[in-house]
Formats: structure tokens, C-alpha cells, sequence
């Protein structure tokens, strides 16, 4: 059941949403998260399942294919479907969360209509590519080139683990079309087949495993103009904006891995006896519990508040570098502290916490790691500029 | 074609029940209300049959306590596709179900056609499988139990349904009524922006006088308590011990 303490920053189509996703949840990705696991992939015909079930684009308005939602709505269907216990399957099914937002911020009608209403029917997979082998953190060091050639650009360079980046039928990508650091940055959709482009291996990770994650690489790769998104150099602004999002969606992540781990741990105290009583009943265990409890509901309280202020228009930038900073930790203790409390049980990878141990370790490192958030901080707190 | 659908709310059935301190009365503390599973196979077949047949309007009925998680119920029939909802307060803890029936009656009658009724084949809480049969009754209607598939064509349902080792099918006259069993179509899920639809979908209050209940809920205990497990025996060789347990004592075969 949902927690009542955050009940008044949601109304009925949120609980209502919520159960829809969990249903989802339960009888489609549930019964089969370790086997896909296992596998590193999970059947392509899930985005189909999932869209029809209407989980794909809560929050794109409606003549887009959409749920018409809002914010809370992502996070809610982010909430029911880390119950089944594997984050890869969440950032698999929902790397249109991130790919699609330069569309929608920089994209004409025309190329709006062309890309999002396909992904959000679940009929084509979508990608964001900014990271390469050379540069992560430092984005204005990108280094793949977008250089024009009458009607196309031309692209060159390579893009590092990209999720669903080997299935994707289009990607975000971006590139560089001057060398000015961070205004010489532009966005650009490269579809699946065009010539010059190619998934050059897919990466085998601790985590996340379900998911996709490839290697990119462009070789003269013919792009059209009418796949530019904006104008040259509008790439870093857009991706700024887009980090937001991107953030509060991996410190919610946090949180409700966190939740889920909770309950787990809970449960199997409940049940598991040693010594002729229950896990539970021991005092430590209990203090840990309650410890759990007390982070995940901060964590969750302070993503949520960043969601409202987000829902509102409201800049949140250094607040929301602070969450998935929060989340992120208390999601990585809390994961570590539910595998201790199954003991063995909780090393074994079909086990839901031995899986989100794992996947949580993801969570400071991906979109922006700690140390980037806390530089952010720093920046805004206006602290002299340290090396 | 006028449809309508009745929808009860009851405790999750994964919900951990208990007794109240009135030993009349479940604790509702904690527990988790739902749509009765089986009226979300009715919701969604009548969903289905709205949509193949043009110009039809469902509307989805119940009768329950006046709080938020019964009034939901309504809400949830609206999410998957009911074009409007009508409610019927009902204070009693417990509704003798000749009481339902004749309000849903009430509110049916206050409709300008009927042409189809759906149900559950059972809520999943009292497990009476009373109120659709008495509905069908009091409209003077056919009724067709625990249907697992359903076509309307020329004025006329071709219904089929399952018995006790074997599947008929029957050829009802409309108006009828039906309850679902599992199977009757595929569940639907309430999508977001059916969600946000429903939003502005009307939701009326049909008040209704009920008469006197025939009969009373004096005491509600728990379940016994399960007894424990037994082991057979392994392996193979097991199977004839098992078959003979299962058969003579705890009767759940017959051959
Ligand atoms: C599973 C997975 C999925 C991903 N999916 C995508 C995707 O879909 N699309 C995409 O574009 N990218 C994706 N990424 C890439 C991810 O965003 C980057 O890994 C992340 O931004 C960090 O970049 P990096 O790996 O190059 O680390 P680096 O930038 O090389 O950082 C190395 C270390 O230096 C530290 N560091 C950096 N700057 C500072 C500083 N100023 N002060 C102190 N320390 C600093 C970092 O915190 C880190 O500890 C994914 C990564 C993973 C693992």
C-alpha cells in the first residue's frame, strides 16, 4: 500500500496509475525478472506489452500518445515496477525517458510526431547518447563530430555506455558541429541503419543487467538535416535541462529500491528463525529495520519535495544534485544492510536484494556521479572554484 | 445498447483479514480495498461489447459503505471504460444480498433501457454468488452463470459457460444477465489517460430506501487454523499414499 504520509502530493489518478503499474508489474515482469536477469535481455516484445498496458510517455501529453500525466506519475510507476526487483528492466523499458526529452525540448512538430508517438506505442526503442570512451563527466568534451554536407551532416566518433543503445531503432545523440566547448554542441536523431553507424559490442556490467548497454561507433555517418534537433550548438542547454529529470528519475530509483529492499528484509525476518526465534525478534535486527525505514522515508520525502517544486516550474538544480545524492547513498545502505539481514539468502542472485545490491551501485555513478552532484552544489553555493 | 455493470468493493484478497473487536465486522485498518476481481472481467467484457457495438453506454453500478475506497470502485469501472457511474449509499455493516439486489433493481429501473447486466460470478468477500441471480430475477430477465464467452449478434447473446465437466452453450434472449467467470475476456488495465478521462465522466448518487433485511450477521469468528503440514513420503512411490489422502481425507478428489 502506498504510504499515506505523501498522500497529499497525489490524487486519485496517481493511486489509480500506481495500481495499473503495479498489476503490470506483478503478473508480467515479476514471474520472469531473474530469468532475463540470467539472460542480460528481456523479450523485445515487453515494449509493446508495456505500452498497451499504458506505461510508456505518463507524462507526454496526450496527441503525443501519452498518459497526459505528470511527474508524480513517473515516479509512482517507478515505485510499483521496482518490485519486480530488477532495475535493468526499469532503465531497458524506460530509456525513452531520456531519449526522448531533446525531441520534445528542441524538435520541430514535424520530428516530434515522427519519433515519440512510435516509442510510446512500443513500437520503436529509443537511446540517448552523449557519454564516449573518452569523456563521461566533462560532456563539454565531447568529441564525435557533425560536420555539413549540403543536405546531411556527417558523423564521426564514438558514444560509451549507451543504455538500449544495441536495440535502439534511433538515437539521441550528441555531437559537436563547432569547437566551442559547450555552445558548439548539437543534438541529432540517428536512425537505426543509416549508413555508417553500428553497435560495436554490447557491455557486460555488475548490475543493471537485464538492461542494454553498448558501444556505439559512427563512421561517416550520413545524418539528414531534418534529423538536426534545433540549431547548432542549442545541444548543451537542452541536455542541462534534460539532466534534471534524468537525476530526479535516478534518485527516485534510489528511493524505491530502497523501499523495496525494505520490505524484502522485513519479510524474511519475519519468517527465517535462527535459534528457535525469528530474525525479527532480535533487537538488532529490529533497530536496523527501523534505521531502514527512517532513510528510505527521508530519501523518498526529499525527492518528493523536488518533484513538487519541479511540478510547480521551479529551478531545482542544486536540490536535485543534493537527492540523487541522498538516494543514492541511502539506497546503497540500505540494499547492503537487507543482504545482510538474509544472510546467505541475500547472496544469491535470485533473491530480489542480492539484485538491487548490485544495481544500486549504479545510482552515484550514472547520469553524473557524486562528485560531479557535488560540484554542482558547490558551484551554486558559490564556493570559490577548487582544484 | 444500454449496459450496465455492478462492481463490489472487497478487501484485496492477498490482504491479511481479521476479525474486528465487534466480532461482527472485518477490521478495516490496513486492508486494502479492490474492484472484486471477478467484476474486472465483467468491467471488461462490457468494456469490449460498448466498444464493438456503436452507440451503446455502459454505466457501472454499486452499492456500498459511503467512504472513499467504495465510491473508488466506481472510479475504477469509469478508468476502464464505463462511460458514467452510479452510487448507492448503504450504511448497513452487513447488506442481506435480496437488499442489493433490489436497490441495483431500483437504480436499473431508473435508467431509460436495459439490455445487458453484468456481474462477478462472486465477490470475492462474501462469496454469496447471490445478487446477480436475484437481479435477473426481480427484472424478470434470463441469467447465465460463471459465462467464459460471450457474442451479441441479431438481438441475441451466444453465451458459453462452465459446469461441472463440460462447457454449454446457451442461446440467450435480451435482455439478460450475466455473471463472469475467469476467462471472459482479457483483464483489462486502466490506462493513464483513460485514468485522466474518467475524471470528467459523471458520477451520480441513486438514493435508495432499503427494506429490512430477511436475515442478520450475528457473530463473524476466524478461519480455524490451518493444521499443519504432512509429508507422504518421496519420490514416486509416493503418489499412491498422496492420491489416497487427498481422496478419502482431506476430500478434495473424486474420481
Ligand atoms: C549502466 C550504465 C548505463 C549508462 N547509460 C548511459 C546512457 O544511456 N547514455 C549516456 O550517454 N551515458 C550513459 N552512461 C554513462 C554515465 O552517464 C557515465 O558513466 C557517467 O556520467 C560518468 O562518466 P564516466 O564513466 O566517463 O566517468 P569519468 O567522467 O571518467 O569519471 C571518473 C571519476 O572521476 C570523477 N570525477 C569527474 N569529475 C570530477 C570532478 N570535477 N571532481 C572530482 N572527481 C571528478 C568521477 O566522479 C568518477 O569518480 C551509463 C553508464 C552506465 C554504467
Amino acid at each position: 500500500m502506498l504510504d499515506p504520509f505523501f498522500d497529499h502530493y497525489l490524487d486519485d489518478s496517481h493511486r489509480m496509475f500506481y495500481e495499473t503499474c503495479l498489476r503490470f508489474t506483478e503478473q508480467e515482469l515479476l514471474p520472469n525478472a531473474y530469468e532475463w536477469e540470467e539472460a542480460e535481455s528481456f523479450p523485445i516484445e515487453l515494449y509493446k506489452k508495456a505500452a498497451d498496458a499504458g506505461l510508456m510517455g505518463a507524462d507526454y501529453p496526450e496527441d503525443l500518445g501519452g498518459g497526459g500525466g505528470d511527474v508524480f506519475h513517473v515516479i509512482l510507476q517507478c515505485e510499483a515496477m521496482m518490485h519486480c526487483g530488477s532495475t535493468g528492466i526499469l532503465a531497458g523499458l524506460g530509456s525513452l525517458g531520456i531519449a526522448l526529452p531533446p525531441i520534445r525540448t528542441l524538435g520541430t512538430e514535424d520530428q516530434k510526431q515522427r519519433f515519440i508517438p512510435p516509442c510510446l506505442r512500443g513500437e520503436k526503442i529509443a537511446a540517448l547518447a552523449i557519454t564516449e570512451p573518452g569523456t563521461g563527466s566533462d560532456v563539454a568534451g565531447v568529441t564525435t563530430r557533425a560536420t555539413r554536407q549540403g543536405d546531411h551532416y556527417v558523423l564521426n566518433g564514438q558514444k560509451m555506455f549507451i543504455t538500449s543503445g544495441a536495440r535502439a531503432d534511433f538515437v539521441s545523440v550528441l555531437a559537436r558541429t563547432s569547437d566551442d566547448p559547450h555552445g558548439g554542441l548539437t543534438f541529432f536523431v540517428v536512425e537505426k541503419g543509416s549508413p555508417g553507424f553500428s553497435v560495436s559490442r554490447s557491455l557486460k556490467k555488475t548490475g543493471w543487467r537485464a538492461s542494454d548497454t553498448a558501444e556505439l561507433v559512427f563512421e561517416d555517418c550520413v545524418v539528414p538535416v531534418e534529423n538536426r534537433l534545433g540549431d547548432e550548438g542549442s545541444g548543451f542547454l537542452a541536455l542541462m535541462k534534460n539532466f534534471q529529470f534524468e537525476r530526479l528519475a535516478l534518485a527516485v530509483y534510489g528511493h524505491a529500491t530502497a523501499e523495496v529492499c525494505l520490505k524484502e528484509a522485513e519479510k524474511y525476518a519475519r519468517q527465517r528463525k535462527v535459534f528457535g526465534k525469528s530474525v525479527l525478534s532480535f533487537q538488532v535486527t529490529q533497530h536496523k529495520l527501523a534505521a531502514m525505514a527512517t532513510k528510505t522515508r527521508a530519501a523518498k520525502a526529499f525527492n518528493y519535495q523536488v518533484a513538487d517544486a519541479m511540478r510547480r516550474g521551479e529551478e531545482v538544480i542544486e536540490a536535485v544534485s543534493q537527492a540523487k545524492n541522498f538516494a543514492s547513498d541511502v539506497a546503497l545502505e540500505v540494499a547492503d544492510q537487507a543482504v545482510q539481514i538474509l544472510g546467505g539468502m541475500g547472496y544469491m542472485r535470485e533473491t530480489v536484494v542480492e539484485r538491487l545490491y548490485r544495481d544500486a551501485r549504479l545510482l552515484p555513478i550514472g547520469g553524473g556521479t557524486r562528485e560531479v552532484m557535488n560540484e554542482i552544489i558547490c558551484q551554486l553555493r558559490g564556493y570559490p572554484r577548487a582544484r | 445498447m444500454r449496459i450496465f455493470v455492478c462492481v463490489k468493493a472487497v478487501p484485496d484478497t492477498n490482504a491479511n483479514l481479521k476479525v474486528g473487536s465487534d466480532n461482527l465486522t472485518i477490521n478495516p485498518q490496513g486492508v486494502k480495498y479492490v474492484m472484486s476481481p471477478y467484476d474486472a472481467v465483467a468491467a471488461s467484457k462490457a468494456v469490449e461489447l460498448k466498444a464493438a457495438n456503436e452507440g451503446s453506454e455502459l454505466i457501472a453500478l454499486s452499492v456500498g459503505k459511503d467512504n472513499k475506497e467504495s465510491r473508488q470502485r466506481i472510479k475504477d469501472a469509469l478508468a476502464l471504460g464505463a462511460d458514467r457511474g452510479v452510487f448507492i449509499k448503504d450504511d448497513a455493516a452487513h447488506r442481506d444480498p435480496l437488499g442489493v439486489a433490489k436497490a441495483l433493481v431500483a437504480a436499473i429501473k431508473a435508467e431509460e433501457s436495459c439490455d445487458l447486466v453484468f456481474f462477478g460470478r462472486q465477490a470475492v468477500d462474501t462469496q454469496a454468488s447471490a445478487v446477480g441471480p436475484m437481479v435477473a430475477q426481480l427484472l424478470d430477465i434470463p441469467f447465465v452463470m460463471d459465462c467464459i464467452s460471450l457474442e451479441i449478434a441479431d438481438g441475441k447473446a451466444t453465451v458459453k459457460r462452465s459446469a461441472e465437466g463440460r462447457v454449454e452453450t446457451l442461446e440467450v434472449s435480451l435482455p439478460a444477465a450475466f455473471s463472469a467467470q475467469r476467462g471472459l475476456a482479457e483483464e483489462r488495465y486502466a490506462k493513464l489517460k483513460d485514468i485522466m478521462k474518467a475524471k470528467k465522466k459523471p458520477q451520480a448518487d441513486f438514493d435508495y430506501a432499503f427494506p429490512d433485511a430477511g436475515y442478520e450477521v450475528t457473530a463473524m469468528t476466524p478461519p480455524p487454523e490451518r493444521p499443519a503440514g504432512k509429508i507422504v513420503g518421496e519420490g514416486p512411490e509416493a503418489v499412491g499414499e498422496l492420491l489416497r489422502l487427498l481422496q478419502d481425507e482431506a476430500k478434495s478428489l473424486s474420481f
